[in-house]
Parts: structure tokens; sequence; C-alpha cells
């Protein structure tokens, strides 16, 4: 398993794990500073050509960590499913994003850099810092007032490789492409309307620019980790679980889990169409085993107190799906034991309608017939815990999630 | 130290006065491709050991919360936004997002004082007073601020980090401020130039 990004929680303790993120923002804020972002004027000078040190430093910061998590992610050393890459709700991020570049122009300062301004002593950088408060303040206020729109356009973890359909090495290629592009027509726009002379800029810039392109391709020529290239790093550590079943959980521990609050159940039923119509859990997902990993990203943000839980009619193909939702660092997930043929021996009672039949079904394949494809309506698919008398061995254990704590832009 | 206004400096080649924070001689920043370059690897790293990414708008809205509940917790514990916050008993200082907050503010003055550039000033267009600066920082602050939460992050937590890990969502909100930016620049032209 990609050893990063650490367990900071476990490896420092709840607050031992914030010191880590005080010293990246120091670094953030020194560097800022260094940039010149904690000067208003060449902030604004952005917006009339005549000083695009924005551009260059927020363009270059974002070509330099993308590159690099990407390299570190071909190489298996960086897990990019665990990193947190910010939800899209489309117009709100328009509308957002509007309204802050009216902000930008007319305050001269964005939030971060405003602290840093504030920080060496700036007093436009203080009353911006004060403004800003009063804003966030104002926006905690009066969001309700239009909740449904700033909901609205959710499309979850969307990433610009998947919304093209492009493998993600030729986006991080087109996208350093387009920021060179866009640090040399910034460069003639500076000579133009700020007067620079472009002979004094060094040398050195082309061979930033050579390397950036260079990495890019190494990124396409390395590529990422697959679903199986995934699972067989994690195999020794993983398949053990499978042999000594430690993560097939009992009917009776799943209809338990279902009715913990505290817990959210995601059950994941992989068999087909027929199947499921005759009989499936309530609350049954049905997702088609071959289309699961398109799920992944929606399953990655589902709250930390989640667990997964696959099913088939017996278990091989809940297994295929547990080992794809495991190699994607889906955390605590769990397989049915049985599958829907355990559950129904264990609860087919509840229904007269259920029967059994006398001839094994065949691996995988459903050991029930019924007059009547109840689906969920099945009284089978919601059992009363008090009717049957239940014991099993307890084997969910809720992992702690590793990676982003959520809500990104902190 | 008294409080220099009235006149834009650029920090650049100017000696500050006497004093800690101003003893120190001004040094020119940084070119802006090695402060990409820099940056870009903070933010990386910050990926790397974390799995989340850079902000600030998010720290700033749990301090605000932390005063918020201080003053008036019920109020706190009935608005849906709010109760994630500061809802029941939780501490919305308990947050990474703060503790990065109080580390961008330390670095950035470390920064400015190894470099000379803790004048207290206001720096401002040639054509405005500071007063007026102040008005139009304090107004583009609660604009940014609310622009900021509306978007559900910042130029650092939302297209910095966002761009970095390709967020569509991202890619499409920092070209959205470049646009409200640049489409408001010509009509305040005169506070800037």
């Amino acid at each position: 398993m990609a050893p990063f990004p650490l367990t900071l929680s476990t490896l420092l303790g709840h607050w031992g794990q914030y010191a880590v993120y005080a010293l990246i923002g120091f670094a953030f804020g020194f560097v800022l500073e260094s940039a010149g972002f904690g000067n208003s004027m060449k902030l604004a000078g952005q917006f009339y050509f005549k000083d695009l040190t924005v551009l260059k430093v927020m363009f270059g910061a974002i070509v330099t960590a993308m590159v690099l998590i990407f390299a570190a992610s071909g190489l298996g050393l960086l897990d990019y499913n665990l990193i947190y890459v910010n939800t899209t709700y489309l117009w709100p991020d328009i509308v957002g994003g509007l309204i802050m570049g009216v902000g930008f122009i007319v305050g001269g300062f964005c939030p971060g850099t405003s602290l840093v301004a504030m920080a060496t002593r700036k007093i436009d950088g203080l009353f911006f810092v004060l403004g800003g408060l009063f804003g966030i303040f104002l926006f905690g206020e009066t969001v309700d007032l239009f909740a449904g729109f700033w909901n609205s356009s959710y499309l979850g973890r969307l990433t610009l490789q998947d919304w093209l359909g492009l493998p993600v090495g030729i986006v991080l290629l087109a996208i350093v492409l387009m920021a060179l592009f866009m640090f040399w027509g910034g460069e003639h726009l500076e000579r133009i309307f700020g007067g620079k002379d472009l002979k004094r800029e060094p040398k050195a810039r082309y061979a930033g620019a050579g390397a950036l392109a260079l990495a890019a391709v190494a990124v396409i020529l390395i590529g990422q980790p697959s679903t199986a290239d995934k699972w067989q790093a994690l195999e020794t550590e993983k398949a053990p679980l499978l042999a000594e079943r430690a993560v097939q959980i009992h009917p009776g521990e799943l209809l338990d889990a279902l009715h913990n609050d505290a817990l959210k159940v995601v059950l994941l039923d992989v068999r087909n169409e027929a199947d499921y119509n005759l009989f499936h859990v309530a609350g049954a997902r049905r997702v088609k085993l071959d289309e699961l990993h398109d799920l992944i990203p929606s399953l990655l943000l589902e709250p930390a107190n989640t667990i997964f839980v696959t099913t088939s009619n017996d278990e091989t193909a809940a297994t295929e799906a547990w080992k794809l939702l495991t190699a994607e660092s889906v955390p605590n997930a769990y397989i049915l034991e049985g599958g829907i043929n355990g559950w129904l021996d264990t609860f087919a009672s509840a229904d007269p309608t259920l029967r059994r039949l006398a001839a094994a079904a065949g691996d995988d394949r459903l050991r029930y017939e019924s007059a009547m494809a109840l689906g969920a309506r099945s009284p089978a698919a919601t059992p009363e815990v008090h009717e049957f008398s239940l014991e099993y061995t307890p084997k969910i254990q809720l992992q702690l999630k590793k990676g982003p704590s959520g809500g990104g832009c902190g | 130290m008294a409080v220099e206004t009235g006149k834009h400096a650029s920090p650049q080649g100017t000696k500050g006065g006497g004093g800690f924070f101003t003893s120190r001689p001004t040094k020119p920043y940084i070119h802006p491709y090695l402060g990409g370059a820099l940056l870009g690897l903070v933010l990386f790293l910050s990926f790397f050991l974390t799995g989340n990414g850079l902000g600030a708008s998010g720290g700033l809205n749990n301090i605000i919360g932390f005063f918020q509940d201080l003053v008036a917790p019920d109020h706190m514990d009935q608005v849906p936004y709010l109760v994630k916050i500061a809802g029941g008993d939780k501490n919305p200082l308990d947050t990474w997002s703060v503790f990065g907050v109080l580390g961008t503010i330390l670095g950035g003055f470390v920064s400015g004082w190894l470099n000379g550039r803790l004048k207290v000033e206001t720096v401002h267009g040639p054509r405005i007073t500071p007063r007026t600066r102040w008005f139009m920082a304090f107004a583009g602050g609660a604009i940014m601020g609310y622009g900021a939460r509306f978007a559900r992050g910042c130029t650092s937590g939302h297209a910095l980090s966002g761009g970095a890990t390709l967020s569509a969502g991202a890619w499409a909100f920092m070209f959205a401020v470049f646009a409200g930016g640049y489409a408001l620049a010509y009509f305040l032209r005169k506070f800037w130039n």
C-alpha cells in the first residue's frame, strides 16, 4: 500500500497532528511573503497586466505540485484516493469565484495573502482581514436563504481526467503546456504594459520550463497504478484477512449494524437484476461488478463512520468486489458471510413465499425461489431483530480514515 | 514606531527605520517562478504528508465560529451551516485549518522580518488616500470572505489545492476568479494606478 499520506492522528496524537499543519502553514506564509504576496499593489498589478506575479506564482505552484503529486502516485508512494480532491458544486463554484474576483480587485488581496500582509504590519492587510472575517460571518448568517442553490449542481469528486476521459498524464502535459504558454504571454504583457525588460530575466527559467514538460512526459510514461496493481501491492497484507475470514460478517452482525445509529451501512449487492428483484436486503444498492470501479469516487466521500458490505448469492463475486474496494483504499469494507443465501438461511422463515431449492444451485447462484418477486418488500429483507436469536463473533472494527479529514479548503 | 501612511513606497530598496522589527535592510522579493516552484513544493508536501491541501478561509471560518459560539452558543446549534462548525460540544478550534492559518501568519511575519519588510504602512495606489484604501480593503475583504465561503474555498484552498489535484470544480472556480477581477478592473483603475 502506498505509504503516504500518513495517518497523522495515529502517529502524533490528536493535537500532535496539528503541529504538522502549523509547520506547513508556516512554510506557506513564508513563501507567500517572499514572493511579494503581502503587497496589494503587486497583487492588483495582475489585473492591469503590469505585474503578472500572481499568475506566475499561482500557476507555477499548481503545475509543480500537480506533477509531483501524480509522479508520486505513479511510483506508488502516494495514494491519490486518500488525498482530498475538492468536490465540485459547479454553479456555486462559478458564482463564488466571480464574487471573489470582484473582492480581489476591490480589496487587493485574497484571504491567504491578506494574512501575510497583516503579519508584515500592512494596515490595508489588517483591514482586509477584518473585512474577510465579517464576510465569512455574514455568509454563515445568510446561507440558509439560498441553501438550495448553494447545494446544487453537485458532481462529487469530479476530476478533469474523469470528466475528459483522458489518462491523467495527458491532462498533466496539456496543463503544463498551457501554463508555459500563459507565462510566455504574461512576460510579453509585462513588457508592453509594465515596461519590463525581458532580457534581464534569468535564463534558468527555460531550464525550469523544460524540466516541467519533461516531468509531465515522465508521468505519462510511468502511468498510474491500476486496481490490479494496487491489489497486487496489498495482497500479502490483505489476502490473509480473507483466508482467516476476518472480514466476512455474519448476517446477524449486518442486521445489527443496519440498526446501529452510530454506523452508516452501504450495502453493495453485485448480483444480477433478476436475483436482486426476487429478493434483496432492504437498503441494498445493486451495482454490476464491472461498474463498481466508477462508484469509487463517491464511496470515498462517505462519512468516516461508514462501513461497506459487499454481497452476492454466495461469496465469490462479493469477494471480488471486496478486493476492488480494498485496493482502491475504501475503508471499512466487509463481505456478507454466505451472501444472500446465507442471509436467507438465517431469516427466510419470516417470509412464507420463499422456498429453499432442494438441489444445490451451483456456486454463487441463488438457492431460493419465490412465487412473488418481492425484492426488499419481503419480510425477510427487514427481519425483526428480536425474533431471531443470533450468535456471532463480531468482526466489524471501525478503522480511522487515513488521509484527509474532509472539508478540504480548510 | 510611527504609523506611516499617505505615501506608497515600494519595499524594494528602501531602508527601514530603527527598532527590532525594522532594523534589517529591505531585500527584494524572490523571482516569481522560484516563488511558484517553492509554493508548489509546499503544496505537494501538504498533500503528501497529510492528504489535505493548503487553506486560509476555512480556518478563519472556524476562528469566527469560535467567537460566535462564545457569544451565542444556542444560535450555533440551530443554524445548519453553523452546527457543523460549533454545534453542541464541538470545539471550532479543534481543526487542522485553524493551525494552518496560525502557521501562515507566523511564517509571513518571519519572512517579513528576515527580509526587512515589517514596516507599518498602508500600501495604496498614488491617486487615493490611505483612508480610502482602508475602506476598499475592508469592503473587498468582506466580498472576498463571502465569495470564499460561497465557493467552499478561497484562492489557496480551492484554486491552488483543487487545481493541483485536478478537481474540475476548482478549475471552473479559478477561471471565474480571474474573470470577475478582470471584468471590474477597468472601472477601478483609478484606485490602483
